[in-house]
């Protein structure tokens, strides 16, 4: 176990002409840990999430990632084709509308392996059997392996691309409101087997949601944005039970109970 | 007023050839990659070929001799037509023999016989791209080839296998040239993908609707894309050519009557043709005239 954090972000600030889409945000995340962003729509959650990914050039800010040989490397100062190898191995990135993450007009097999032979795996064979485990893993039955995603349902697809982005152990998952779009059952399904993923491979994450609930199971630390600021962050269970900051409460008392 | 040319050697204008050159010039020294250029109008609909003859037009010069295929065949539609506007507007030399030619220009053949050192290939493209039906988005595909990106190409492959049981892709297989670029050699059949490694004579490559031009310059490596275990195989075909009785190259099938006929013959009718003046006969090809 290192005492080093994964991923250290400092001051990041986007904005969009004069207006804010985050700022000035700045944590580390460990390994293994799972960090959510909360706050409503607007709050610059997705902004951040975005910034942090490489998917969107921060105003200003840096933010450095330990690479697996241990050395901190500043996601911006990296080349593009260092980063999208970056983006295909030791990440992964799953989008709230899996139609974005996925490929819809290949098998499910091929969306799995994609990722394995864009590392230069080429034995066709080893990616089937590698493409029917993570299958297996996400609940997906065996002979769905040839069928396209446009064949799956909601749920199903939202798990595909779990195990799409899984396959090459990706140390650090970026997760957009990984549930929304899922009727609750679903919902259930999904966070129990995100929950079951995240511990037995140690993944650390950043997911971003709107559901305080979905927050309570996954994560461990939670940052709570409200107009592109940070409000508050701390341990989940203890923003969530006794929260100091006065939109946390509203955001806590606003739960609806069934 | 200055006198405006109303003709010039093959057609287009000296400022267009010179800027096809360079594009040419640039596709053969990065082997595979697909330079832009400035595709013009040709009186010609697009499909026929416009991006072949304007690369033609541009090397041809009064000394050359001049082949069309289409499919193979001489004396098909497109390739007929295009022969006589070389002669048109050239005036040059033309002929059906592979051996004879310095500049063949073909649409999604390649000819049996060996080519030689001196002679261009030059081939008709309709989608340049071999990336193009899996990321619809050119400016990926782009970056793609720049960062080589190519395990999308597999994905392809891998989905032929997971559907028919072996990789499926007849034409337009995609290669790798010298190591670098991916490329889609047009839709010649796989069968003609070997002929196009370490060839002798200069391919030349051009899209007129998609406005690109790639090369593969003598002597380059070319690799069929494949996996491990499903190596990269060309089509077998069970009966010889029914008129020259040639084994060992491309045969078109022939539909003979309504009752489920059908003959194979080269697909290269200029081989066909040597092979029966050699005194070869299939099986349908009767006697010769006068024997």
């Amino acid at each position: 176990m290192t005492d080093e954090p994964l991923l250290r972000v400092r001051s990041i600030s986007k904005f969009y002409g004069n207006r804010i889409g985050c700022s000035d945000i700045s944590f580390d995340l460990w390994p293994g840990e799972v960090l959510a962003v909360v706050g409503e729509s607007g709050s610059g959650k997705t902004t951040l999430l975005n910034c942090l990914s490489t998917r969107l050039l921060p105003t200003s800010g840096t933010v450095s990632y330990r690479m697996r040989d241990g050395a901190f490397h500043d996601l911006y100062r990296m080349s593009e084709a260092e980063r999208r190898f970056l983006m295909r191995t030791d990440w992964g990135f799953v989008h709230q509308n899996p139609a974005d993450g996925l490929r819809m007009t290949v098998s499910a097999g091929a969306n799995v392996g994609e990722r394995l032979m864009a590392v230069g795996d080429r034995h066709y064979g080893q990616i089937r059997a590698a493409a029917t485990d993570w299958l297996g893993r996400v609940e997906i039955a065996e002979d769905r392996i040839d069928d396209q995603p446009r064949a799956f349902s909601g749920g199903m697809r939202q798990r595909l691309q779990i195990a799409r982005n899984l396959v090459t152990g990706p140390r650090l998952v970026f997760m957009d409101e990984p549930t929304g779009g899922l009727d609750v059952s679903v919902q259930a399904r999904l966070l129990d087997l995100l929950r079951g993923l995240v511990h037995e491979l140690g993944l650390s994450a950043i997911v971003v949601t709107h559901d305080l609930a979905v927050a309570r199971l996954l994560s461990h630390r939670m940052i709570v944005m409200k107009d592109g600021h940070v409000v508050e962050s701390g341990l989940t269970d203890r923003v969530l039970d006794d929260p100091q900051a006065p939109y946390t409460q509203l955001l806590v008392s606003s739960i609806l109970q069934v | 007023m200055t006198e405006i040319a109303q003709y010039n050697f093959a057609y287009l204008d000296e400022q267009t050839k010179r800027m096809i050159r360079r594009a040419i010039l640039k596709a053969i020294a990065i082997p595979g990659y697909q330079v832009p250029f400035a595709s013009r109008e040709m009186p010609m609909p697009y499909g026929w070929g416009t991006g072949g003859v304007q690369v033609t037009a541009s090397v041809i010069g009064p000394d050359d001799v001049l082949k069309v295929i289409d499919q193979g065949a001489d004396d098909t539609t497109n390739a007929v037509s295009i022969r006589a506007f070389f002669q048109k507007v050239a005036n040059v030399a033309v002929t059906t023999h592979t051996g004879d030619a310095t500049i063949i220009q073909t649409r999604h053949r390649i000819p049996e016989e060996r080519l030689k050192a001196g002679q261009v290939l030059v081939y008709q493209v309709p989608i340049p791209e071999p990336l193009r039906f899996l990321e619809p988005r050119e400016t990926e595909t782009r970056k793609m080839h720049a960062l080589e990106e190519y395990g999308l190409m597999h994905v392809k492959l891998y989905e032929d296998i997971a559907q028919h049981g072996h990789i499926a892709t007849t034409f337009a297989y995609p290669v790798k040239v010298e190591g670098r670029y991916v490329m889609d050699p047009s839709p010649t059949p796989k069968f003609d993908n070997p002929k196009m490694h370490m060839s002798a004579a200069l391919q030349l490559f051009g899209a007129g609707r998609e406005k690109r031009i790639y090369a593969i310059p003598p002597h380059t490596r070319v690799e069929s894309l494949d996996f491990e275990d499903h190596p990269f195989e060309v089509q077998r075909f069970a009966d010889p050519c029914a008129l020259c009785g040639g084994t060992d190259v491309y045969l078109d099938e022939v539909i003979l009557d309504d009752r489920g006929g059908r003959m194979f013959v080269c697909s290269d009718t200029d081989h066909c043709e040597g092979r029966r003046a050699e005194g070869h006969r299939g099986h349908l090809a009767g006697e010769a005239v006068g024997a």
